[in-house]
C-alpha cells in the first residue's frame, strides 16, 4: 500500500465516514486507532479538515480499502487497478490503448474489474511461487534434510558402481561396502520420510510435524506438557517410564529429543517437586525470579517448571525458549499465541529483548496482532552460561513465559506478531521481510519510510 | 613421486568409495574429515590435487577454499567441490572464491575421476 503524499480529493472525509458506516465501526474506536481524536475525526469526516499522507492510508488501512478508493471513490480505485494491470502486461499493451485505460474502465467496468481482479491474483501467485522458490534459502530445515537424502543417495550411488563395476574385488572389501550400502539405505530410509513428512504438512491437519522438534513438542503435548510419571523419577527410570508412556516419535531424531525433554523434565522436577512448588506458586503467584530465590535454583529451572504444571494450577500458560542466535528451541504454545513452524519470530517478542539483557528480567504486556487480538503477560529471562569455564565460548539461553492477561490491567500493549512472514502489521518497524498475508504482500520500503518518518 | 590426491570430506561412506576409485586409477588418497584442522592437512600432505566437501564439521568448505587461495603455496592447487548444495548462488559463491570444478551430489565415480585427472594434467601443464 503506497504512502506517497496524497491531496484531498473532494468528498474523502465523508467517504471515510461511508466507508467506516458500512463496516459497523464507531467514530470513536476508529479515532482509536488512527490515534486521533473522535472530534478531529468528526470533523474530517464532514470535509471540514483534510486528510492525507500517513492519516491517510492508516484510515484505508483500518476501512480495509485502497487509500484510492478514499480520494476518487470506486471508479479512481478501478482506474489505479486497471494501470497497475497494464504496466504487468508490459509491451503486450499498446501505449495508445494504455492511455485510454480510463475510458475502458468508464465503458466497461465490469470487464475492467476483472482485468483488475486477474492482476492482483497474478501478483499474489508471483509472489506465492518466489517464497516457494526461495524456500530452500529460507527454511534451514528443508536445506538440511534436502543435503542428508542427497548425500545418502551419494553414497549409495558410488558405493553401487563400485560393486557393479568391479567384480574382482576383493571380498572384505565386497562385504564391507556392502555394509555400507545398507546403513545408507536406512539412513536415506528415514531421511526421505522426514523430508516428505514436511512437505505434506502444509496441506494436513494440524497433527502433521515438519521437524523433529514438533515431534517432540506433539509428544509433550499428547501428555498434556505435565507428565506425572517424571514427576518423582529416578535418573536410572526415566527410559523406562518414557517407554511405557505410549508411541514416540517416528524419526530417530524426534524420539532423541523426547528422552532429552523428559531427561530435563525428571531433573527439574527433583530441584522442584510438585507439591511444594505448587504451594509456592499459590502463596507468591508464578513469578519465576521470586520462586528462584525461594527455591536457590536457576530461573530458568522455574520457567521450565511453570511450564509443565497442570492448567487448574497457573492456567494456560505458553513457553517459548530460544538459544543466543534468537533460534526458537522449545515451544509451548498458549492458545492466542501463534508460534513460527519454522524460521524466527517476531523480533518485539520480549524473549529477543532479553538476549540484549541477560540476566535482566522482563515483564511486558503484548498484544498478538491478528483479527482478534489476544493480550498476554509476558515475563522473559535470558541467562549466559560459560560450560567450558573461562576458556570456553558463552553459552546464552533465554526463555518467555506467556499468561493471559487479566483484565485489570491498566495501559498500552505493546504489539507483537507471530513471525514476519505470517504477520498482517504492515507498518511495523522491526519487520525484516514481507508478509504473505498483508494486502500486497507488505512493502520493506515502506517500512523503511515509515520508520525514517517517525524516527 | 605418484599424484597425490586430499580429499576432505565428512561422510566416511562417500569417503571410502572415492579413496577405492582414486586408488585403482594409480592415485595415493588421503583423508581428512575436520574442517578446522584442513588447511594443516593440505600443509601436511602436500596433494597435488584437493577433493573438497562444502559441508563440513567446525568449518565451510567455501572458508577453506578462500584460505587455499589466499596462500602463497596453495594459490594455484587445484580444487574440485563437492556439495549436495547445487543452488546457483552456491556455485557462484564457489567461483568467487576461486574453485578449479564445482560438482553437485549425487555423482557418478566416473565423473570424480574423469575431474580429477583434468585438474591434475592442467595444473601439470601450467607453467
Amino acid at each position: 500500500m503506497s504512502e506517497t503524499k496524497q491531496e484531498l480529493g473532494a468528498g474523502a472525509g465523508s467517504r471515510v465516514r461511508q466507508r467506516r458506516l458500512d463496516r459497523g465501526i464507531k467514530q470513536g474506536e476508529l479515532a482509536r486507532r488512527l490515534g486521533i481524536s473522535a472530534a478531529y475525526l468528526n470533523l474530517i469526516e464532514h470535509d471540514r479538515r483534510r486528510i492525507g499522507g500517513k492519516l491517510l492510508s492508516d484510515a484505508a488501512r483500518a476501512l480495509e480499502v485502497e487509500p484510492s478508493a478514499l480520494i476518487h471513490g470506486a471508479a479512481g480505485a478501478l482506474l489505479d487497478d486497471i494501470r497497475s494491470a497494464a504496466a504487468l502486461g508490459g509491451a503486450a499493451l499498446p501505449a495508445d490503448e494504455r492511455a485510454r485505460a480510463d475510458i475502458f474502465a468508464q465503458s466497461f467496468p465490469g470487464w475492467a474489474g476483472l482485468v483488475a481482479a486477474q492482476a492482483r491474483r497474478i501478483a499474489e501467485l508471483d509472489r506465492a511461487i518466489q517464497t516457494l522458490s526461495d524456500r530452500l534459502t529460507h527454511d534451514p530445515f528443508l536445506s538440511e534434510s534436502i543435503h542428508e537424502v542427497l548425500t545418502s543417495v551419494t553414497a549409495i550411488q558410488s558405493t553401487a558402481a563400485i560393486l557393479k563395476d568391479h567384480a574382482e574385488i576383493d571380498p572384505e572389501w565386497r562385504q564391507r561396502f556392502h555394509r555400507n550400502m545398507f546403513e545408507d539405505s536406512v539412513r536415506l530410509t528415514d531421511s526421505a520420510q522426514t523430508l516428505v513428512g514436511y512437505l505434506d504438512a502444509g496441506d494436513q491437519s494440524d497433527r502433521a510435524f515438519a521437524t523433529p522438534q514438533e515431534e517432540a513438542e506433539a509428544w509433550l503435548d499428547a501428555h498434556g506438557w505435565h507428565i506425572p510419571r517424571l514427576e518423582d523419577c529416578a535418573p536410572g527410570d526415566i527410559d523406562t517410564a518414557v517407554a511405557n508412556l505410549g508411541a514416540l516419535p517416528n524419526s530417530s531424531a524426534g524420539r532423541a529429543l523426547v528422552w532429552q525433554a523428559a531427561r530435563r523434565y525428571a531433573a527439574d522436577a527433583r530441584l522442584l517437586p510438585f507439591d511444594p512448588f505448587r504451594r509456592a506458586i499459590d502463596a507468591t503467584g508464578p513469578d519465576p525470579m521470586r520462586l528462584a530465590q525461594r527455591f536457590d535454583v536457576d530461573p530458568l529451572t522455574v520457567f521450565r517448571r511453570i511450564a509443565a504444571m497442570p492448567d487448574n494450577v497457573v492456567g494456560p500458560v505458553g513457553l517459548v525458549l530460544c538459544d543466543g542466535s534468537g533460534t526458537l528451541t522449545f515451544r509451548r504454545p498458549v492458545p492466542g499465541f501463534p508460534l513460527p513452524r519454522y524460521g524466527a519470530g517476531c523480533p518485539l517478542w520480549p524473549l529477543f529483548q532479553a538476549l540484549s539483557r541477560p540476566m535482566q528480567p522482563i515483564a511486558r504486556p503484548v498484544e498478538m496482532t491478528g483479527r482478534l487480538p489476544r493480550r498476554f503477560r509476558a515475563l522473559a529471562l535470558a541467562r549466559p552460561v560459560h560450560p567450558g569455564g573461562f576458556a570456553g565460548p558463552e553459552i546464552v539461553e533465554a526463555a518467555m513465559l506467556l499468561f493471559e492477561a487479566q483484565s485489570q490491567h491498566d495501559g498500552p500493549f505493546d504489539p507483537v506478531g507471530a513471525s514476519c512472514r505470517i504477520c498482517a502489521r504492515d507498518a511495523c518497524p522491526a519487520r525484516r521481510e514481507p508478509s504473505m498475508v498483508s494486502s500486497g504482500g507488505g512493502d520493506l520500503a515502506e517500512t523503511a519510510t515509515f520508520a525514517r518518518d517517525n524516527g | 613421486m605418484g599424484k597425490r590426491v586430499l580429499l576432505i570430506e565428512d561422510e566416511p561412506n562417500i569417503t571410502e568409495a572415492i579413496r577405492f576409485i582414486l586408488s585403482r586409477d594409480g592415485w595415493t588418497v588421503d583423508t581428512h574429515f575436520n574442517g578446522a584442522t584442513a588447511l594443516e592437512a593440505v600443509a601436511r600432505r602436500q596433494p597435488d590435487v584437493v577433493v573438497l566437501d562444502v559441508m563440513l564439521p567446525n568449518r565451510s568448505g567455501f572458508d577453506i577454499l578462500a584460505d587455499l587461495r589466499a596462500g602463497p603455496e596453495t594459490r594455484n592447487l587445484p580444487v574440485l567441490m563437492l556439495t549436495a548444495r547445487g543452488q546457483k548462488q552456491d556455485r557462484e559463491m564457489a567461483e568467487r572464491r576461486g574453485v578449479n570444478r564445482f560438482m553437485t551430489k549425487p555423482f557418478s565415480n566416473a565423473e570424480v575421476l574423469d575431474a580429477v585427472r583434468e585438474l591434475y594434467d592442467a595444473a601439470s601443464l601450467a607453467p
